[in-house]
């Protein structure tokens, strides 16, 4: 039977009981990385989730190459069987209904680009036509530097969306999955009204490696991680991944049944 | 002679030029047994190397541009309020911790009219570098910016911006403070502004750090300065794993002033004093000034204009895609 070694403990669990356990580690509890399907399927109603916009897709308009072209990193990166690095639809979560993204980091690192920004400003549109509350699963690594100055805008187009959530009174509520770094950490991410973290999710603007470099200095080991962002006030609660659903269907209902 | 082309190339298009060589010389051999021709290869690999040469060139001009956005004799924050702004009274703190001298944002009179200014400043010598923190801002620069956002929101004073820093300090002490959040609130702040907000950039626009401050109706772009999502070097050792090609991750991030206003992202470039701002630093503010003005005035004339709104449309509709 096929193993897999934890990425924190190393210790060897059946690839069959890691999965039936979410991907988490039975030994240690590390939460490993899980799919936006995954996610989508551990967390919304079963077969309520309707995809939108996943015809929405990218192209190299920058002619942008480095070690390869953009062009040819987002044909590998569709081979994986995501189109983008969000998925967004509908969903009832409890019998609630919501407007739902997912990030995957498994798509170019979950990085935001044109297509990332566009597909949070559709759903946030759909939350407010239909008046449902806005929750996104964010991992991504940041901005993705192969669409230049227009990723940066989306950080700007992203806050703006949900600044329009927030001025119809709707809720917006943030659930932080390893890892969320640099540009996602610093638009809509972090303007939710609630936040909250998977335990072991890395949640920092510059990664350790820049700060390390900056500093000259080892950062120490739990540097961006949940229990020290909880200490210092960025986040507002720590939720494994199996009571996730149930801490949502609260938090729907207590802001949406008053 | 493919060799003494080959002498010039950037140490990064070496290796596959010297690949298309072995090509060549395996082909040469070919034809020494079989009569193939090797002429078109050679000619493929004449076009790739002019192809390397040219964008090496263009790579030197982009980083000429990257060099003169970090010239510390520019204009910086402070030059330009100095000569813009009457009767500037600058002010300090986020009323919860810290002043970051990073963020000057204070109040001055133009043409009459009061108005909000905020920009980083980085500073001329040591000991001012020092100071200013080479302009860059802790968390605490951002909410300092956000509360002199508040005031200006509260008494209708328009905010004019000014854009120099190489990004958000990434430290240990930013990202305990909640550096993320600090950016992210100061741009959903500026999105809430019903006043107009006028975004000059100076110098250099790095990152996340440059975009908490410029969220403007129009953004005007100093010739020389740079706007990018993150520096050359970053990018280079991210992307080429190597930070040493960092003239070539100018060139592709398109970072210069003409290469912003075609994606659309600036609305105009103000051209500098030949050889740039720091050969003239007293006309540089001047024509500054005389923009800032200009759309000032305009803007003022405008009564029906829904800055806010119009804030929102311009950056909701950024982004290049394919909608099938």
């Amino acid at each position: 039977m096929a193993k897999i070694i934890c990425k924190n403990c190393k210790k060897e669990t059946d690839s069959e009981k890691f999965s039936a356990n979410l991907n988490v580690c039975p030994g240690c509890n590390f939460h490993d990385y899980l799919s936006s399907r995954e996610r989508i399927d551990l967390t919304a109603d079963s077969g309520s989730f309707i995809e939108l916009f996943s015809d929405i897709n990218s192209y190299d308009f920058l002619d942008f190459i480095d070690l390869k072209p953009y062009s040819e990193r987002i044909s590998e990166a569709r081979n994986s069987g995501l189109s983008e690095a969000i998925i967004t639809g509908t969903a009832q979560i409890g019998g609630y209904d919501t407007a739902l993204g997912v990030m995957d980091f498994n798509f170019l690192g979950g990085s935001m680009g044109s297509v990332v920004g566009e597909k949070i400003k559709r759903i946030a549109d759909v939350s407010l036509e239909k008046n449902i509350p806005l929750l996104i699963f964010s991992a991504s690594g940041g901005a993705r530097m192969q669409e230049g100055i227009i990723s940066l805008m989306q950080m700007a187009k992203t806050v703006s969306s949900i600044n329009r959530i927030h001025e119809a009174k709707i809720p917006y509520f943030c659930i932080i999955t390893n890892p969320t770094t640099g540009g996602v950490s610093a638009s809509f991410v972090t303007i939710a009204d609630i936040i909250l973290s998977e335990p072991d999710a890395l949640f920092c603007f510059a990664g350790p490696r820049v700060v390390e470099q900056t500093i000259k200095k080892r950062v120490p080991s739990d540097f961006g991680l949940a229990p020290r962002n909880l200490k210092n006030g960025q986040i507002d609660m720590i939720v494994e991944r199996k009571d996730i659903r149930e801490t949502l269907i609260s938090l729907l209902y207590l802001f949406t049944t008053n | 002679m493919e060799i003494e082309k080959l002498k010039n190339l950037p140490k990064s298009f070496l290796k596959e030029a010297m690949g298309f060589l072995f090509k060549i010389e395996k082909l040469r051999k070919i034809k020494n047994i079989s009569g193939i021709s090797f002429n078109e290869a050679e000619k493929k690999l004449t076009e790739k190397i002019d192809n390397y040469r040219r964008v090496e060139r263009e790579a030197l001009r982009t980083w000429k541009i990257v060099e003169l956005s970090r010239n510390e004799n520019r204009p910086q924050t402070s030059d330009y309020i100095k000569s813009i702004f009457k009767n500037f009274i600058a002010v300090s703190g986020d009323r919860l911790s810290h002043e970051d001298s990073s963020i000057i944002a204070g109040f001055g009179k133009l043409k009459g009219k009061t108005v909000a200014v905020i920009g980083h400043n980085k500073g001329k010598d040591l000991k001012q570098k020092i100071d200013f923190n080479f302009g860059s801002s802790m968390p605490q620069g951002y909410r300092k910016a956000v509360r002199v956002m508040d005031i200006a929101e509260k008494f209708g004073f328009p905010l004019i911006t000014f854009i120099d820093t190489p990004g958000a300090y990434p430290a240990l002490e930013a990202e305990d403070q909640g550096q993320a959040g600090a950016i992210s609130n100061c741009i959903l702040r500026m999105f809430e502004l019903n006043v107009p907000v006028i975004t000059v950039l100076i110098g250099e626009g790095g990152s996340g750090g440059a975009l908490a401050l410029a969220v403007g109706n129009y953004i005007l772009m100093l010739e020389n300065s740079t706007y990018s999502v993150i520096s050359p070097e970053g990018c280079a050792s991210i992307l080429w794993r190597d930070s040493s090609v960092a003239k070539l991750a100018a060139r592709a991030l398109k970072l210069t002033s003409r290469d912003l206003f075609k994606l659309g992202v600036v609305d105009k470039i103000i051209y500098e004093p030949l050889g740039g701002a720091q050969n003239n630093p007293e006309r540089m503010v001047k024509i500054v000034k005389g923009y800032v003005i200009s759309i000032l005035m305009r803007y003022l004339r405008s009564h029906n204009t829904d800055f806010r709104k119009n804030r929102a449309e311009k950056y909701e509709s950024i982004g290049f895609f394919i909608d099938r």
